[in-house]
């Protein structure tokens, strides 16, 4: 194996072994600390981090979309800033995720092409339309739910400024998913007609919900890697688990009920029972055939594109301006 | 925040009293007296109230619709955060007219259940330019919207109602930093290449029609002397920020006469452009389909 060249700058000269370094990256896993940028690391590793600190920033951005399709409809003015708020800290993510893998040596705008060129993928969930102002706290309630489900462990992940970027973003999401129930709450209190539309709502958004945590472990494959280099702690299933658990006394608090007739509490286990997934759905949509997949991509590529000559102009302005001085 | 243990910095108590970049929960009328100043008729207050608030109102929406679209990350969060400030100020604003006219009505009454010709907003507010992706666009409108708001919000924190002085005193600080954001991007458009030059010098030249409105007196304002501001008041200094951004920018001011209303009747009085329907019909749509909820 030989070294990349930076961003490693302290990097030895690419004939030089890497047995050392590999051996202090091991230790340094091992140990429990934390890789930071300047560190040596394995290809693979930079690699895995890349494409997996980039999925997150464009699920961020992407996940703009179907919030953002209530902003201006929101039917009351502190829920719109609400709505408007969260959408805007979305962006925020996005920004501190793509930083956090630039320190690996990846480039926000070669990110950003991947992504509108589908060969980076985003969160399926977004994938699936926002069809009545309910969506928006139902998303709050399980979908952020489930994010953090999956995201909290990563504030432990082992390459520093992305475990430290997620403690931020865990923040803002525990706050969204509190104001996402607290809207369900709220509209549960109010008319038959507002009930009805938080029940359909957390009818369609369910098992999509459930999807997010990924395939089952044993159809996983890249789980045992990204586990013992500590960038995932606790596996697809554990974690989908784990989220069934929090949700259903949330539900009954709520008043809805989850639509799954197999859903129980299993003492033995003191954990619920819940019924299958329906994994084809799940490879449709990843597969590019979600009900929203083109949608989202499309408009994200149209706003870059049609952005391109802002970026143009600005570049020119720096470049006119760093040569007058 | 603490990095020790990331658990733990997760359910720590959220110290910084922030929930999104540049807004906080500071109440902006905390201490201030909200009784009616004395000898004012309390419908030419709600009056000029709404047209504040329905200025920043309009405004804000216009800017919600570039949400998802701008041509940068940065520009998202920036625009977004715009368009929170000026809800902000909607809010306070719709809230003291509702207190001033006495009606029990609400902020979000005020902003729902009105009908157009209610809507006392100035047309510039609501002209529309994320469905054509006209970057320039909004950023002419919110260059020439922000630059004569601060002017007017910087005289308004004289005002002899109480409220009104608290509200243009948070308000100075936020379109402050509009105004900047704004004058930033006409200077690099601007003087960018050549196509943005053009770009930002025909958006300017296409929205200058609607600017002569925003200095028209009216007689709401005219009777309310020492609580509202005279906006020919305002001109002088709106063309002194007009003339140095757009010199920096290489572009040149525009001069087209103000765009005529209907029988002399424009936003201020609720004769509003064709874009104001379609508008409203977005805005108000889901709280007009279930006007018994509570949200």
């Amino acid at each position: 194996m030989t070294l990349r060249p930076p961003p490693t700058p302290h990097g030895a000269h690419p004939e030089t072994t890497t047995e050392p370094l590999e051996a202090h990256f091991e230790h340094t896993i091992e140990a429990d600390q934390r890789i930071e940028p300047r560190d040596w690391v394995p290809e693979k590793y930079r690699a895995t981090l890349i494409r997996q600190i980039a999925q997150h920033a464009h699920s961020e951005i992407i996940g703009m979309q179907p919030e953002g399709n209530w902003i201006t409809r929101a039917p009351s003015l502190r829920r719109k800033a609400i709505l408007l708020a969260k959408v805007q800290d979305e962006a925020g993510h996005g920004l501190y995720l793509y930083s956090a893998a630039e320190t690996l040596g990846a480039d926000r705008r070669d990110l950003t092409e991947r992504l509108i060129s589908g060969k980076q993928k985003y969160s399926s969930i977004f994938n699936y339309p926002t069809l009545t102002f309910a969506d928006v706290g139902v998303i709050g309630w399980l979908v952020d739910g489930a994010a953090i489900c999956n995201q909290v462990p990563l504030c432990r992940c082992s390459y520093g400024p992305y475990a430290r970027g997620m403690i931020r973003i865990c923040k803002e999401e525990s706050f969204h998913q509190r104001q996402g129930y607290e809207l369900l709450m709220t509209m549960m209190r109010g008319t038959d007609a507002q009930r009805e539309m938080v029940q359909e709502s957390t009818n369609r958004w369910w098992w999509p919900s459930l999807m997010m945590f990924g395939p089952p472990d044993g159809d996983s494959p890249n789980t045992a890697q990204s586990m013992s280099w500590k960038i995932k702690r606790h596996t697809n299933d554990e974690l989908r688990q784990r989220f069934v658990d929090m949700t259903v006394p949330q539900a009954e608090a709520l008043g809805v009920t989850l639509p799954d007739p197999d859903l129980r509490w299993n003492a033995e286990r003191a954990s619920y029972d819940f019924g299958e997934i329906d994994w084809s759905e799940f490879k449709e949509v990843l597969r590019g055939n979600g009900p929203c997949n083109a949608q989202r991509v499309a408009h994200r590529k149209r706003a870059h594109d049609e952005g391109a000559w802002v970026r143009e102009a600005a570049a020119a302005y720096a470049r006119k301006h760093r040569e007058a001085v | 925040m603490s990095f020790d243990n990331a658990y733990e910095a997760v359910s720590e108590a959220n110290d910084e009293a922030r929930w999104a970049f540049g807004t906080g929960f500071e109440d902006p009328l905390s201490g201030v007296d909200t009784s009616l100043p004395s000898g004012v008729d309390g419908d030419d207050l709600a009056a000029y109230c709404l047209m504040l608030g329905d200025d920043a109102l309009i405004m804000s929406h216009r800017l919600q619709q570039w949400c998802t679209r701008a041509p940068e990350l940065e520009d998202e969060v920036a625009l977004a955060n715009i368009g929170l400030d000026l809800l902000g100020q909607a809010r306070l604003l719709l809230t003291r007219a509702a207190k001033a006219e006495g009606s029990g009505r609400s902020e979000d009454s005020l902003a729902s259940f009105r009908d157009e010709h209610e809507f006392r907003n100035v047309r510039l507010a609501e002209l529309s330019t994320h469905d054509t992706a006209d970057f320039a666009g909004v950023i002419a409108q919110l260059l020439v919207f922000s630059t004569w708001r601060l002017a007017l919000l910087q005289r308004l924190t004289d005002s002899r109602d109480p409220v009104l002085a608290a509200i243009a005193a948070k308000g100075v600080k936020e379109v402050t930093y509009h105004r900047d954001y704004a004058a930033q991007w006409t200077v690099r458009l601007g003087d960018g290449t050549d196509y943005s030059h053009q770009r930002m010098q025909s958006a300017l030249d296409d929205l200058w029609p609607y600017v002569g409105e925003l200095f028209e007196s009216h007689s709401v304002v005219e009777r309310l002397p020492d609580i509202a501001v005279e906006p020919s008041e305002l001109r002088v200094e709106f063309d002194d920020v007009l003339t140095q951004v757009c010199s920096a920018a290489t572009l040149t001011v525009p001069d087209a006469p103000a765009r005529a209303g209907v029988s002399g009747r424009t936003g201020r009085d609720g004769v509003h452009t064709e874009a104001m329907g379609y508008l409203l019909s977005e805005m108000q749509s889901v709280a007009r389909a279930h006007p018994e909820a509570t949200w």
